[in-house]
Formats: C-alpha cells, structure tokens, sequence
C-alpha cells in the first residue's frame, strides 16, 4: 500500500504482470516473475519500458547473472515473513552479483524485519500500510539498533572493524 | 572469561530497549500474538501452560560468580525462587509475568548477560564441553571460538529467519562432553597433518522426532576459515532447508535426503566464494580472544595434597564425592568439582535462589569466579585447589548441593515435562524423581557405576532420551502416560542413537522396568564394563527379555 525507498515514500511506477496473460503496452514499466523472464527473455529485453523480475522461495537469483545490469528493479517476494530465503537473495544478488538497481521487498514485509532486509541489501520495502504509518515504521526499525557483528554489502561498520580502528589508534598513539 | 566492551554492552541494551517497545505495542494491541510470537520467541520468551517461560541464554555454559548471583536474585524478584538449567546449558525461569520481562531482561544487561536467541528459527545459543580452559586431555580451549560464533550469530540478519532452529556444539577434546555428533553442527577440535590446530565439521546431526548422529562434511577447517565456513554451510539450509513442514525443517533431514556428499558439494560450492571475504579472521583477532580466555593465576602446586588425603580418609562421604564428582585438572594441584543438580528424589537441574548464591560466592573464594553450567544440568566449579575440596564439599552439602552421583544411574537429564511444558505429552519430573529414590542408595551406584538415564516428556526429545544408556520417553496413549524404553543411546564421541525395547510401560511399571534391566546388566557384566559396554557387547535379546519375557 505504501513503499518507502531512501527515507521517502516512492510511487508505484511498476506493474507487476504473473506467469501468463498479455503484457501491457511497451512502453509500461514492468515486472515479471522470474520462470516468464527466463522464457521470454529476448522479447521482454526488447521492450521500450523498464524491466524488472520478481523472486519467489524457492527461486534461483544466479539465473539473472548474464543479465543483471539490464534490470531496472528486483522485487524479492515475503509470501510469510516466517519464509527468511528472500535474505540470502538479497545478499547474492547485491554482494555477489553485483546488482545496483532497486532492491525490493514485496509481501508480508513487517516493521520488525526491516533493518534485517536493509543489512540484507534491500532498499525498497512494499509495506501494507498508509504511507506516514510506514515511513515511520521504517524509519523506527533501522534506528533501532545501531551495533552491528556481521559484515555484510550494506557497508556499516561492525563491532570488529570499530574495535579495530580504536586498537590501531591507540597503538599510535603510544608509539 | 570474556567481558562485554562497549560494542556489546550497547548492543544487548538497545535489544532491550527494542523488546520493551515490542512488548508495549503488544499489550497495546498494535501487533497481534502471531506477529508478536517470533519476536518474543527470539528474546526467549515462550508461552507454556500455565504461564511465560524465560529462557536466559549462558553462551558456551560459562557463569562468572556475579552472573549467577544475578541469576538467583532474578529467580527470586521475578520468579518463585527457583530456576531451571537446561541441557542447552542454559537456565530458564517459569513464572515470569510479561509486562516484567523487560525489567528483569535489562538486570541481566547489567551483568552482561540476555535471552536473544534463546529460541525461534534463528541460530541459538553456542554450547561446548564444560570443562573448557580446565580439563586434561583438552587440546585447546574452545571458548574463544564459542564466543567469535556467539557473535557472528547474535542478530545475523540473513539467518533469522531459517527453517527452523539451528544448534552449534564445540568440543575442544577428544572425549566429547558436548554432544557435538548430535548438533546441527558439531565442531571438533583437532590437528591436522601440518600440525594444524583447526576443526572436524559434523553437520546434520540432531535429535527430536528424527534422530542422526552428524555426519562429517569436510575433516578439517582452519580457525581462520570457520566463520565463513559456517556461513557457506548456514546459507545452503536457508536456501536449500525444507519449510513445508515443520517436523522436517531441520538440517539433518535436507543431510539425510539430499545425501552429504550433495550437501557438501553445494557448501564447497558456497564457500568458495566467500572464503577470502570479510569473514575470513585473522591470526591477531582470533589472538585476542584467546587472551580473553587465558587461564586463571594458578599457583605453581604440588599434585598431592596431604590435607585433602586425610579428609578422605576421614569422611567417607567426602570421599564419595570427590570418587564421583571431582575430575582430573590440567594444572597440578588443582581439580574440577562437580556440583550435583540431581539430590536423591529432587527435580532435575533445577536450582534456587539461595543455592544459586552459595555457588557464585564460592567460586568467588574457590574457582576463580568461574561457574560453568553442563549439558547433563549441573554445575561445575572448574579450577578448585585440591587443599580446598573439604571446604568447598563441606559447604555444598549444607545446601543440599554436595550429591556425589555424577555420571550414576540418579544423574538423570529430565526436560520439564507436561508439569510446565505445552508440548509435553507426559510427565518427565515425576519419573525422574521416583527412579532417584529407587537407586538412591550410594553404595549401590558405585556398584552400578556410570549409566546415563536421559527422560524426555515428548517426542520433541529435550531430554536427549535419544542418546541416554536407557532412554525414557512419556507418550500419551488414550489420555494415559506411558513410557517407551530405548536401550544403547550414547552422546559421546562414540555417539548412537538408542533402540526401542518394545512396548511402553505404564506410570506404575515403569520404574520396575527399569530396575530389572539394571539388575540384568549386573548379572551379566564382564569386570570393568559399564551399561552401555555390555549393551554393545549383547545386544538387545538378553534385556528385552528381562523386560518382557514371552510377551
């Protein structure tokens, strides 16, 4: 109902299609799941609107590897936010793959697990809320904690290189 | 013992802080019980029968004294007394009342301690040998490992959302007193052709419904490797790990389908991508973790001491205690002493305010403050002075703490069971206290001498019945409790999973059952073997007939 991206509330400029059916027009920005794009791919990449694939549990992200520059957007699917497979993709895809563009979060995506998807490589978040209510909510979950042990792609700083840096620093300064 | 620097003091209180928000928005109602279940469940709080259950995580089952004087004032401000250790090395609480969690989980902020972790699909807490940094034969102190692991898995934001639970156990000496075999992961300390101190990786072990011992995924890792190992190993299962169903979400059911050799294909695989990353730690940070561990100032001591010989000359109780309870050092006039859990007839591992107290202040004068907590649900002071063993027994046995049964027949690992436990199907507590008294005589159980009875009170297995000697499980059939017999179960290095005897026994017959299996093994014993010798040796004939004759 509301997707928030870098602090702001973003528009819907996406049409998600399913496994069948027509396609909108060319020029509509489109994102499809990941089974059509593989079998339709050449006619998809020859459209003159944006492209994007939506991933389910269950899927591959490795099958984008040739193709990963071209798209535009990358909606990973939450069907329960019990189902954390959605959290590997996130990192393959940003760490591993190298994609830059929007990384979306889609389904059951709630308050709780929002800092997990950002450290993840997330940076969109579809949220079933009215639009204040879920920049709050995003806003609030990824202040919440501010100590991080894991190195992962989203660049902050863990506990270790901090300790580090303070070592270092100290060694310095004794010498 | 590892202090908590800045990093990790701020990060346990602002977990606080973020439960004491969840636990508001819940009683507010903004989110529902559904949403808020995982949330709770990740700080350790379980809804049980009859009331919230906090379990407070003890990483690798090491308790500076303050820690656990804490523990038993949070046992007596937030509970009724008393507390429960578990055989994740962990201690639980059964009476605490929601809205006061918060308060009682930022008490053990102030100690450096929390519950995170505790429960939920998320990896838990890290459990290893007991005598870590203490014991002979031990070939290096796993708890600088434990405690990098602790780390690299409290808050993993990939990994918290799994299948379903996911243990680690590190054994830092060849005789397993972890039960690494029967872990998600079991790790192993060992060396290596090069002279190399590193890892076995066991994966896929595990008990429940479905028991396996682990099985090896690659013979060595070194200690540089192993975070980015266990990373590669907990990304396949996120990816890979089954969550159609929840009785096989487990990592040794995606082990036994896919077969090791296809699991470890694909880890190797993973792996190799990252094993150069960030993850990888260098010899100069795994070095200052050992140095958070170094061994206490010992003092340089003579092996024997005549005081101490004299008091067992004199007392035979004392005696008896140390013949049981007090295990060899690494450092020469020093032992390790045993605290029993497990008093004739009492409930197993479960401690009170007053006796969690007398044994953090003894540690304090006796063992360096250091108290570790065992997967068999005792307590152990590691580093007593031989000179001090009077002492330290003398005050345990005031407080009903100086049992000397570990490792006999009335050492028994017991989970709550159906008189706390919403998964329960029997009860285990009961059970465990009638076969205590039934083999309560001392004398009899130097002559029975080690056997591992272990109770679970549902097929969830929390009582490892799995792997006991004897191993009891309490069923439900038709609104009655009745308990089925496993005989040849084994936790240690030469670890197996226990065979079902045959029918279950009911409440009135169990014990009896029990008895006779135990009189069999005396009948037919070779010298020197214990139960569970003669069990290989005979197999299941001789003791299924004692149990069920023609029947």
């Amino acid at each position: 109902m509301a997707i928030v991206k870098n602090d702001s509330l973003i528009e819907q400029e996406w049409i998600t299609v399913d496994a069948e059916g027509d396609l909108p027009s060319s020029d509509e920005n489109i994102i499809v799941p990941l089974a059509r794009f593989k079998e339709e791919r050449d006619s998809l990449l020859g459209r003159n609107g944006g492209l994007g694939v939506e991933l389910n549990p269950g899927d591959t992200p490795e099958d984008l590897a040739g193709d990963i520059d071209r798209l535009s957007i990358i909606t990973v699917n939450f069907p329960a936010y019990t189902d954390g497979r959605g959290y590997s993709y996130g990192r393959v895809l940003r760490e591993r793959m190298g994609f830059t563009g929007e990384l979306r979060a889609v389904g059951d995506v709630l308050r709780d697990q929002i800092l997990l998807m950002h450290r993840c490589g997330f940076d969109a978040y579809d949220l079933q809320v009215d639009g204040e209510v879920a920049l709050d909510k995003v806003r609030a979950a990824l202040k919440e904690m501010t100590v991080y042990y894991q190195p992962t792609g989203d660049g902050r700083a863990t506990a270790q290189s901090l300790r580090e840096r303070r070592r270092a620093a100290l060694e310095q300064k004794a010498s | 013992m590892y202090r908590y620097d800045d990093f990790d003091r701020q990060l346990v209180l602002e977990r606080t802080e973020q439960f004491r928000e969840q636990v508001k928005r819940r009683l507010a109602g903004d989110i529902t019980e559904e949403q808020f279940r995982p949330l709770r469940l990740m700080n350790g709080v379980y809804l049980q029968l009859h009331a919230y259950m906090l379990r407070v995580a003890v990483p690798y089952g090491t308790l500076r004294a303050d820690q656990l004087r804490q523990l038993g004032m949070i046992a007596r401000v937030y509970d009724k007394g008393y507390g429960h250790f578990t055989t994740r090395q962990n201690i639980q609480y059964n009476w605490p009342k929601l809205d006061e969690i918060p308060d009682a989980l930022l008490d053990l902020a102030k100690v450096e301690m929390h519950a995170i972790q505790t429960s939920g699909n998320c990896i838990r807490n890290t459990t290893t040998d007991q005598y870590a940094g203490a014991a002979a034969d031990e070939i290096e102190d796993p708890r600088p490992y434990c405690e990098l692991i602790r780390q690299w898995s409290t808050f993993h934001p990939e990994f918290t959302y799994l299948p379903r639970k996911f243990k680690i156990a590190v054994t830092g000496s060849p005789n397993d007193r972890a039960a690494v075999k029967v872990h998600d992961i079991g790790l192993r300390m060992h060396q290596n052709e090069a002279g190399e101190t590193g890892f076995e990786v066991l994966v896929g072990g595990g008990l429940g419904r479905t028991p396996f011992v682990g099985k090896t995924i690659r013979d060595f890792i070194g200690k540089n490797d192993l975070f980015s190992y266990l990373e590669a190993i907990l990304r396949v299962y996120n990816r890979f790990g089954r969550r159609d169903n929840k009785y096989k979400a487990r990592i040794k059911i995606l082990v036994h389908e896919e077969g090791i050799d296809k699991i470890r294909e694909l880890v190797e695989e993973e792996w190799s991508q990252i094993k150069d990353g960030s993850l990888r730690v260098d010899d100069a940070e795994i070095a200052h973790y050992i140095e958070q561990f170094a061994p206490p100032a010992f003092e340089a001591l003579s092996d024997d001491d005549a005081d101490f010989e004299r008091h067992k000359a004199e007392n035979r109780r004392f005696a008896n205690w140390v013949r049981s309870n007090v295990i060899e050092h690494k450092q020469p006039g020093y032992a390790i002493a045993n605290v029993s859990l497990k008093p004739i007839g009492g409930i197993p591992g479960d401690a009170t305010d007053t006796q969690m107290e007398l044994v953090a202040d003894l540690s304090e004068k006796y063992s360096f403050g250091d108290v570790r907590v065992t997967h068999e649900q005792n307590l152990v002071l590691p580093h007593v002075k031989k000179a001090d063993l009077f002492a330290v027994w003398s005050e345990l046995d005031k407080a009903d703490l100086g049992t000397a049964n570990l490792g006999y027949v009335t050492d028994i690992i017991s989970c709550p069971g159906l008189d706390y436990c919403a998964l329960a199907t029997a009860r285990s507590i009961p059970l465990s206290q009638r076969i205590s008294e039934r083999f309560g005589d001392l004398d009899r159980q130097h002559d029975i001498g080690e056997l591992k009875i272990k109770i679970s009170g549902c097929i969830n297995a929390c009582g490892h019945h799995h792997v006991g000697h004897i191993g009891i499980l309490g069923l439900d059939k038709r609104g009655k409790e009745f308990y089925q017999i496993t005989l040849g179960g084994d936790a240690s290095q030469d670890a197996s999973i226990g065979k079902i005897a045959g029918a279950g026994f009911s409440e009135a017959e169990v014990v009896d059952a029990i008895e006779s299996l135990v009189t069999k093994y005396i009948d037919i014993r070779d010298g020197g073997e214990r139960f569970i010798d003669t069990y290989r040796r005979v197999g299941m004939d001789p003791f299924k007939e004692v149990l069920y004759g023609d029947r």
